[in-house]
């Protein structure tokens, strides 16, 4: 068995059993699926949500995930039911602090201005901070379908909007994107 | 550049524009300069996307959530309170299990001891990554104390196991502590090996594991 391989399966099998060990209620195997997903989780959630708010979201997956695990099946790996699980609390949140549906419309103007933004090395900021300066609804979409992989129809049922919206964001996200790409 | 076709820039990139529409972006691009290039752009923009990377948080957000999960207790079981079956296991899942631990220890031995792999010790990506999952994280007490009890259940148990079911997770289990003696062993070499420490860890939760299934299997029969 080639090295990689071997090292690969070991990973996934150990994972795998952290997350029966957890699931039943052992804490020093959860903290090790903490350390081996907390950069993937917080990652999203600073991309979807403010970044002032990604470790207190970060917190309520893990604490959610901890709460659900009795349900996790093990028909899908670990880190894919934990990454869902980490985007519905992240639509959760984005629900609890009043954004919604309207607010899909309101971030056509603000994204206008980011991307009519003349392209100075002053404003050829980092991609991250770029995208960090996008409108919700655009940045939020834009992470679901280029970054994570959604489809639009996913995307649309998740945040409550048509998919034709959902396509309308993400190009935006991408015109305005474009701009502060390093070239 | 026309507001209409480059609206449709997007869709056309990923797929999802009919073969009339297509051909017709298609042929304004033929002409159009300004929408050729802002494709290239947006080309680059999701090329760029799929490149990005994650990062850990500024602080070790762990200590807090441990304190937490401390207020919520243990995960949540279902309504009637008693522990729910995860797993079932079929004679020929049990069977597969055996083989794959079998081919496993006998991989992760011969990739930690053979001659000329002492300098570089093979290193599962998660300990490389994280520098956590070692022998200094596994209360192996702890795991000894476990897998004691849970045997004594089983033994309790059994009986209510049929004989075929009974047999094979012997089996299993003999080839998981035939896997942890030679793991032990082989740690008693080389007591600072990553690879080894992970491995007797994985094992032993492996056996616990098997033993809380079986278990479970057996107080449901």
């Amino acid at each position: 068995m080639p090295r990689q391989v071997l090292e690969d399966t070991l990973t996934a099998d150990s994972i795998a059993a952290d997350a029966a060990l957890a699931g039943s209620g052992d804490p020093s195997a959860f903290e090790r699926l903490y350390r081996t997903h907390v950069a993937r989780v917080h990652t999203l959630v600073r991309r979807m949500l403010d970044a002032d708010e990604a470790d207190d979201v970060t917190q309520d997956v893990f604490i959610r995930a901890w709460q659900k695990l009795s349900t996790f099946r093990g028909e899908s790996a670990f880190g894919t039911w934990l990454h869902r699980l980490a985007v519905n609390v992240v639509l959760a949140r984005r629900k609890s602090v009043g954004i919604e549906r309207g607010r899909f419309i309101a971030d056509e103007e603000p994204l206008k201005d980011v991307s009519g933004r003349p392209h100075t090395p002053e404003l050829s900021m980092d991609f991250e901070e770029a995208l960090a300066s996008l409108p919700e609804g655009a940045r939020q979409v834009f992470v679901l379908h280029d970054v994570e992989g959604y489809r639009h129809d996913e995307i649309a049922r998740m945040l409550g909007v048509v998919p034709g919206t959902s396509k309308s964001q993400l190009h935006h996200a991408r015109m305005a994107l474009r701009r502060h790409l390093e070239r | 550049m026309n507001d209409l076709w480059t609206n449709r820039l997007s869709e056309y990139l990923d797929g999802e524009l009919d073969s009339t529409e297509r051909a017709a972006l298609e042929a304004h691009l033929a002409t159009c300069g300004a929408c050729y290039a802002t494709l290239s752009e947006l080309r680059g923009v999701v090329a760029y996307a799929k490149t990005l990377v994650d990062s850990e948080p500024a602080t070790d957000l762990w200590p807090d959530i441990r304190a937490r999960l401390v207020q919520s207790s243990e995960p949540r079981r279902h309504a009637s309170g008693v522990r729910s079956r995860r797993f079932t296991f079929t004679v020929p899942q049990l069977l597969a299990a055996s083989i794959a631990l079998v081919l496993l220890s006998s991989g992760g031995a011969y990739m930690a001891l053979r001659p000329g792999t002492s300098k570089v010790t093979p290193q599962p990506a998660a300990v490389r990554q994280q520098g956590i999952m070692t022998v200094a994280n596994v209360d192996r007490g702890t795991t000894d104390a476990a897998i004691a009890d849970l045997q004594a259940t089983l033994t309790q148990n059994e009986s209510r196991l049929d004989t075929t079911t009974v047999r094979i997770v012997r089996q299993n289990l003999a080839i998981i502590d035939r896997a942890i003696v030679e793991a032990r062993i082989a740690l008693q070499k080389d007591p600072g090996n990553a690879y080894l420490n992970l491995h007797l860890a994985d094992t032993m939760r492996r056996k616990v594991e098997l033993l809380r299934r079986v278990n479970d299997i057996a107080a449901q029969s």
